[in-house]
């Protein structure tokens, strides 16, 4: 046997490891980071206190309420709607027809709008013409604008990838499109959809520009959905770049951040797998 | 909805197809895609409880016409039908004909067995139940008959729970046929119904069809011609006529098999043999 093909093998073997290290190592030292110092002199005083002094000292217990309540908000409006036009998309136009290449194309170019845009257009129709000011409310919606396009594109690939069999035997023993779509496509496409799901939940999470126009800045507990409030990602934002001496809790905060990312992200594939496995039996 | 009966007695009860009585009419059945036909002015008749074997080289049509037999040529995109197709005398190509129904009374099993990812259970409780069994009672004996029907019962009694796609390709093949037959149809669409299992499933599902014979209505596509002079008592041979399909001749299976005049006819079936 020769010996360079296996040289060669080696090489690309090194190759590929390599830069999944050295991608991953970047990760690796932010979360180590975060994790470290935020986590490290994290307690249960700060999830449940109002802050001070600017945000120096004290919680954050007002800013996770706000976050939570946007988000909220984002995800009610923003899960029936995506799935909805997912649906239309996929299961009732067809792939050539004008109408499904035009939503679609506005979709993708949407994703990649940078979030300070969908910042300015939610002040100029949700606070100012709908009249919402800045409010929980306000950003919530502002955030669904945001995260609908990668929420219905991924959805509606989830739909395009269960097979064309199911739909043409569904349809061969009589089964109307409504029970088909409900019993075998939807759970097939849960995946998809849970992929969008996640991306939007990180997203909305990880938005700063989009809400300082809408939901302001107000660290305040929110009284009411029309209050304003701030989100978790802008406290951070703020402690680091604006308080001096905030460092500290801008790491608790950014520690808070990436848990409860990682805590919705499980609970979601929890939910769905749990859902899944009542649903479907695959293979 | 279902009779609350289900009838076994119609599966043991086997007419010889001496007195043919026309189920299936086809009158000028022409089928195009994107404006390109894939067959023309088809005139095919289809015997009451007969097994019918339509043949034909790859690409004539075939499955595009068992398409037109239960509508599921209006689900395929830039498909356009014309011509009628006269089901108990009645055109089901007219708008206002009973789609749901229609799917009902004409079942169809596919060339690659297709069973849903669920159990083995729910394939067959879940269209029961959307066609109106809603006693659990009647349609899980309506599955046991099935099942026993098309012989998997023995082989999958202790696990309908498992997933339908865990078996093997035969079984589920005779699964879908189980499926289809739960409904209660009249007619039955098969498009190749062995042709993806190897030779001792294949003869299984074979044997499964003779013994449907007579109970339903079978339309059968199947590029092996020794099944289909096996099991046919009519046969039709498709053949490609400026790029389109078109029908050469029908008749008994008898008459195309052994003692053809048509000189097309001949050389296919001679062509294959030899
Ligand atoms: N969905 C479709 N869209 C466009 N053209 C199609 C479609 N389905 C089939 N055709 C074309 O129609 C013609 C007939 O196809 P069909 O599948 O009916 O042939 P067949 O006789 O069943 O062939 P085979 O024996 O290989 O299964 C072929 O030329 C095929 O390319
Ligand atoms: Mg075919």
């Amino acid at each position: 046997m020769n010996k360079k093909p296996q040289l060669q093998d080696r090489f690309l073997t090194l190759l590929v490891y390599g830069s999944v290290i050295s991608v991953s190592w970047v990760l690796f030292l932010v979360l180590f980071d975060i994790c470290v110092t935020g986590g490290g002199s994290l307690n249960l005083e700060f999830l449940f206190s109002e802050p001070t002094s600017a945000g120096r000292t004290g919680g954050i217990a007002p800013i996770l309420m706000s976050t939570l309540f946007i988000l909220l908000i984002t995800m009610m409006v923003s899960l029936p709607l995506g799935l909805g036009s997912a649906i239309l998309l996929s299961e009732f136009s067809s792939e050539e027809k004008l109408f499904g290449r035009l939503v679609r194309r506005s979709l993708d170019v949407l994703a990649g709008v940078p979030s300070i845009c969908f910042g300015l257009f939610g002040n100029a129709f949700f606070c100012k013409r709908l009249g919402l000011g800045f409010s929980i409310l306000s950003g919530g919606l502002t955030l669904a604008c945001m995260v609908l396009p990668i929420l219905i594109r991924s959805t509606e690939e989830g739909f395009r990838s269960v097979p064309k069999e199911y739909r043409l035997s569904a349809a061969a023993l009589g089964l109307s499109r409504i029970s088909t779509l409900w019993h075998l496509l939807l759970p097939a496409a849960i995946p998809g959809f849970l992929v969008g799901f996640v991306l939007g939940v990180g997203r909305a999470l990880a938005e700063t520009a989009a809400l300082i126009f809408t939901s302001g800045y107000v660290d305040r507990f929110p009284r009411s959905l029309m209050d304003s409030g701030r989100a978790l990602s802008i406290h951070i934002y703020d402690l680091s770049m604006n308080i001096s001496g905030g460092d500290e809790n801008a790491y608790r905060s950014a520690f808070v951040l990436v848990v409860l990312l990682l805590v919705i992200n499980f609970s979601a594939s929890w939910v769905s797998e749990r859902w899944l496995k009542r649903k479907i039996v695959l293979s | 909805m279902i009779e609350k009966d289900f009838n076994t007695q119609a599966f043991e009860s086997r007419s010889q197809c001496c007195d043919p009585q026309t189920q299936i009419e086809t009158r000028d059945l022409t089928l195009s895609y994107k404006g390109k036909p894939a067959f023309k002015n088809i005139n095919l008749t289809i015997n009451r409880g007969c097994i019918t074997a339509v043949v034909g080289p790859s690409g004539c049509g075939k499955t595009s016409f068992l398409n037109c037999l239960n509508r599921l040529s209006d689900l395929m995109p830039h498909c356009e039908v014309s011509g009628e197709v006269l089901f108990d005398s009645k055109n089901i190509h007219e708008k206002k004909y009973d789609v749901g129904l229609l799917r009902r009374r004409v079942g169809m099993i596919f060339q690659k067995p297709n069973p849903f990812p669920l159990s083995i259970k729910k394939n067959l409780l879940f269209p029961l139940k959307e066609h109106g069994v809603r006693d659990p009672k009647e349609a899980e004996a309506i599955m046991e008959q099935v099942l026993m029907h098309v012989g998997l019962w023995n082989e999958v009694k202790d696990r309908l729970d498992a997933a339908a796609l865990s078996l093997s390709g035969g079984q589920q093949q005779r699964l879908c046929i189980a499926r289809a037959l739960a409904l209660k149809p009249e007619v039955l669409l098969m498009d190749e119904p062995c042709s993806a299992l190897d030779p001792i499933s294949g003869s299984k599902v074979e044997g499964l069809i003779t013994q449907l014979q007579g109970a339903y209505t079978i339309v059968i596509v199947t590029h092996n011609l020794a099944q289909a002079k096996r099991i046919a008592n009519f046969a039709a041979l498709f053949w490609f006529q400026e790029e389109a399909g078109v029908l050469v001749e029908q008749g008994t299976a008898l008459q195309i098999f052994d003692s053809s005049k048509n000189e097309i006819t001949r050389a296919y079936i001679q062509g294959v043999r030899g």
